[in-house]
């Protein structure tokens, strides 16, 4: 064992070794071995958060865009709004929702929620509306309920859409999540600004970066295979 | 209420705005920052995806750029960039922002350029037009609203995004909302994300403007449908005529 702190600790050329000096590699694998449980500890953090504010985004989403199809007098208004929201910054909207909520992972969950609220509703609009209203109405005709109209006609015609909305969201929402940062509830965010606020420690800056856009690049290819799972008639054509 | 009373009052202050490092110094360090930001990536991306555009080709590395850019965080870039040898501060996060308003316009212009007309072309090069003529003055005008588009989305994009750089030391507007979370000051959190919004909406406004005026053909605002035309007859045509 070397003592810790002795003459022989002085290293060659003598004095301090200063903060500049001092190794500060770009990625290194033993920070990530060494800290594996606070890493996945922010992952899950980071997934739970997606995950919630997808889906409570695709929640509000459905019957928003079910209802602005239904009426052109609301189909304005509901995208007016959507561009409004996803105009607002990232970092205002975590700081418009605070004061409610205070620093806890509610407040980014519903900032995010809000944003993929925005995404989805565009995305469900487009794919309900790119249903030919000849095949609603044969289906109509054919004596189809409301809900089985819905679920037999709509849903797997507008499907592809639908996925498309679900991917950008949740993309776009695991990179948002690092913002969270600002109430302490941020992820994989934790780490970035945790490392930067460590004296500039790159190792856990990189290691929180590149862990954000492996989640969103495994999340993608997750959806894409559910979307080829739940579409299989798209691929006979091809 | 929850701080938004305090946010007014906060606004209200007139030395909140005029003070060093006040909220009138905090804007034109925003307003510099996105401004050098958004120019650099026009610089870079215009050119790159009027090339990949009229070529027609590495279609599938502009869908790739599209994508990934969306997966990268932007604070990770911000935080990146502000641990290199640049060093933090509104330097290093011009850089970010840069990079991050790159794709949009990227993707926009190669859409716009690849969605001309073959025909169109065709005949500008029966009429004589040398290749940069058709580029400038059949392409481009034709291309316009898809390019002008990209730079709003990119720069809607980079001011919004300016705000995170305050977490990482960099400046701006976000500086008063980091400033009100370190001092649990409500009003101050509420004000500086009230400035941040306004800003983006009043740049999302101002580039839809600029869009509207440069963009050739029937002027119309984007948000206003097209009026009806009277239904009286058909249409006369050149020579006062109906057809």
């Amino acid at each position: 064992m070397r003592p810790v702190l002795s003459a022989e600790a002085v290293p060659p050329g003598g004095g301090v070794l200063a903060a500049d000096a001092a190794p500060n590699p770009w990625f290194d694998a033993s920070y990530v071995v060494d800290n594996w449980n606070t890493i996945m500890g922010y992952l899950g953090e980071h997934v739970r958060l997606t995950v919630g504010a997808v889906l409570i985004g695709s929640a509000v989403a459905l019957p928003l865009a079910l209802l602005a199809r239904r009426s052109r007098f609301l189909a304005g208004p509901v995208l007016a709004l959507s561009t409004i929201v996803y105009t607002i910054p990232s970092l205002a909207m975590f700081a418009f929702v605070f004061p409610f909520t205070g620093l806890s992972a509610t407040t980014v969950l519903i900032g995010l929620a809000a944003y993929s609220l925005v995404i989805l509703v565009r995305n469900f609009l487009t794919g309900l509306q790119g249903v030919p209203d000849d095949v609603r109405e044969a289906a109509r005709g054919m004596g189809y309920s409301r809900l089985g109209l819905f679920w037999r006609i709509d849903l797997p015609l507008a499907l592809p859409a639908f996925m498309a909305g679900l991917r950008i969201a949740t993309v776009s929402t695991v990179a948002l999540t690092t913002v969270g940062v600002l109430v302490g509830h941020g992820g994989l965010g934790q780490m970035i600004i945790g490392g930067f606020n460590a004296n500039f420690y790159r190792a856990e800056i990189v290691t929180g970066a590149l862990g954000c856009v492996l989640l969103a690049l495994v999340a993608d290819v997750l959806l894409a295979a559910v979307e080829r799972l739940v579409t299989p008639w798209v691929r006979v054509g091809a | 209420m929850n701080g938004f009373g305090d946010a007014v009052v906060y606004l209200n202050d007139p030395l909140n705005w005029t003070r060093r490092s006040g909220i009138l110094d905090l804007l034109g360090q925003h307003l510099a920052i996105s401004g050098a930001a958004v120019l650099a990536a026009l610089v870079v991306a215009v050119p790159v995806g009027i090339a990949l555009g009229v070529t027609g080709r590495e279609a599938g590395a502009v869908v790739v750029l599209a994508n990934v850019s969306r997966a990268v965080p932007t604070l990770a870039l911000l935080t990146v960039f502000a641990v290199t040898p640049i060093g933090f501060g509104p330097r290093a996060t011009t850089i970010a922002l840069a990079v991050f308003a790159v794709p949009p316009i990227v993707t926009n212009t190669y859409v716009g350029f690849r969605g001309v007309d073959a025909d169109v072309r065709e005949a500008a090069r029966g009429m004589g037009m040398s290749r940069r003529q058709v580029v400038l003055r059949v392409d481009l005008p034709l291309a316009l609203p898809m390019v002008m588009t990209g730079v709003r989305t990119a720069a809607v994009q980079v001011v919004a995004t300016a705000a995170l750089a305050a977490l990482v030391a960099g400046g701006g507007l976000g500086r008063i909302v980091a400033l009100g979370f370190g001092q649990q000051d409500d009003g101050q959190i509420i004000a500086g994300a009230l400035l941040i919004t306004g800003l983006a909406l009043l740049t999302e406004l101002l580039l839809v403007l600029v869009s509207w005026a440069v963009v050739p053909g029937p002027r119309r605002l984007p948000f206003a449908a097209p009026r009806r035309r009277p239904a009286i007859g058909p249409e006369p045509t050149a020579e006062g005529l109906p057809l």
